[in-house]
């Protein structure tokens, strides 16, 4: 199972085991990951669960869809590396994968 | 009542989950249907039912097996004629369903609709304000009745005349999910004059030209439905935008007057609106029901299930699992309620909830910010529906912050 880990905009660290196949929201989820709040549940529509990949991440991780850039442009503080943690899908390649969370998601 | 034998290895539970005692207090039953097993037989509709969460999701999440097209209500399409022509987006599958969501969607969602955010701040300013000069209201009446209907017909392009059909209709749509019991009936004794009006507002013409219906019928115009599909998708928005926010607000609302410490604890910390919302249709579930239909012979949690048979999903008592929830019937604006399955899960997942959130939000940030305390002001009256739960009259008596 990949092991992806979310810092927080405070410095702590959490690391987690994810099955490949789940979505990184689902990791946060499911591992109850303060700061990714994912109110539609993974359906691309709320902008709650917002993350920065970490550059040495940025090119392993596939590129958003039309409708994720739509929802990035009404996040707080978006920055080039911001991805919704609800469409990147966990796989073996993605084992180490390191993500910083945003101060707030909304 | 009681579990009396089994049917392909599940529970047999005798009760008309459409039944007004059911509708009137459905958590026992709740209780009953969860704790008899994860599969159950209900031999009165001859449908199967699932009340716990894990079983809710998994059925919500294969869609494959668990259709859409042949009804999102007890009636088989498969067997039967529809009372109107399928929704094409709710009550289709794939491939189709993926045109016609991928229509909706982008219209619908977080970023589309801050544009509107500003009008609905207004909207909600105003309506706070002249609820406050009154002091006392009716909670369903003065406030999560008008509200919506202020900003939603609008949002969509409607013209002003005719609008109070919007209510008759939603109300028809959502007892048609049920069986034909007197609800149903009586919800479809004005069926003709109030599907006419609805059907005319769908067209082209009758909408405005900067509303989510001149999006729909832009995205018929770029080719990616046809423009018979456009008036139909606008048909979806009517019935299924405007009554379930009513009874979302109607439902926080009732919660906080119901528990006024968790108004405290939201006046005290205003970021916890939002999350105190999800607690609110976690734990009031506007929309009690929904069914699926089987496409092939399977099995839920070694139930065997036949092929072309309905599946009845309970979305409230999934959201009161003890298995899922810590304390499942305790109010609590703290808890992470996200994952409640009230907007539904998987690929139909309610493609107007972001409209849903911001209605509330919107109506509920005005509340926070100037008025302390929300008070139960005489009973509550309760409005039976097939699938939506919630009330007819809520008096009210609001205290101003200083």
């Amino acid at each position: 199972m990949p092991i992806v880990t979310f810092l927080n905009s405070d410095g702590s660290a959490h690391n987690v085991d994810a099955p490949a196949g789940s979505s990184l929201m689902e990791a946060a989820v499911d591992n109850l990951i303060p700061g990714i709040l994912a109110e539609c549940g993974g359906a691309c529509a709320c902008a709650t669960c917002h993350c920065y990949v970490d550059e040495q991440w940025l090119g392993k991780v596939a590129v958003a869809g039309e409708e994720e850039n739509q929802l990035l442009s009404a996040v707080l503080d978006q920055r080039s590396n911001s991805r919704l943690s609800c469409q990147i899908n966990l796989s073996e390649e993605l084992d180490g994968l390191v993500v910083h969370l945003p101060e707030s998601q909304y | 009542m009681q579990t009396e034998a089994h049917y392909q290895g599940a529970p047999i539970l005798d009760v008309d989950p459409f039944s007004t005692e059911f509708l009137t207090d459905p958590y026992p039953f709740h209780e009953q249907l969860r704790e008899a097993g994860p599969v159950v037989w209900i031999p009165k509709y001859k449908v199967w039912a699932m009340a716990r969460y894990e079983e809710v999701r998994h059925v919500l999440d294969d869609w494959e097996t668990f259709c859409s097209s042949a009804g999102g209500g007890l009636s088989n399409f498969n067997q039967e004629k529809p009372w109107r022509p399928p929704s094409i987006i709710l009550e289709a599958d794939p491939p189709m369903h993926n045109r016609t969501r991928g229509v909706l969607a982008p219209l619908l969602n977080r970023a589309a609709l801050n544009k509107l955010r500003e009008g609905f701040d207004e909207k909600a300013k105003l309506l706070v304000d002249s609820a406050l000069a009154r002091q006392e209201v009716d909670g369903v009446k003065d406030i999560a009745e008008v509200f919506p209907l202020q900003v939603f017909p609008d949002a969509v392009g409607l013209q002003k005349e005719g609008r109070e059909n919007l209510l008759p209709y939603a109300n028809m749509a959502f007892n048609a999910f049920g069986p034909r019991n007197e609800l149903f009936e009586e919800a479809f004794k004005e069926a003709e004059k109030v599907t006419d009006w609805i059907m005319n507002q769908c067209r082209r013409e009758a909408l405005s030209e900067d509303g989510f219906g001149a999006q729909i019928y832009a995205a018929a115009d770029a080719g990616e439905i046809s423009e018979q599909e456009a008036g139909m998708l606008v048909r979806s928005l009517l019935t299924a935008g405007l009554d379930t926010t009513m009874y979302g607000i109607t439902s926080a609302l009732y919660s906080f007057a119901s528990f006024p410490e968790q108004w405290s604890l939201i006046r005290e910390n205003p970021a916890l609106l939002r999350p105190a919302f999800e607690e609110v249709v976690r734990f009031q579930s506007p929309v009690q029901t929904f069914f699926r239909t089987t496409t092939c012979k399977t099995q839920v949690a070694g139930v065997p299930i036949d092929a072309d048979q309905k599946v009845l999903l309970f979305l409230g008592a999934a959201n009161r699992d003890p298995r899922r929830w810590e304390a499942p019937d305790t109010f609590d604006v703290r808890r992470r309620a996200v994952g409640h399955v009230g907007f539904g899960h998987g690929i139909h997942v309610c493609v107007g909830q972001m409209v849903a959130r911001l209605e509330a939000e919107s109506v509920l940030t005005e509340l926070v910010k100037r008025v302390e305390r929300i008070e139960l002001n005489g009973e509550p009256v309760r409005r039976l529906n097939n699938t939506l739960r919630g009330l007819s009259s809520l008096p009210l008596k609001l205290y101003a912050a200083d």
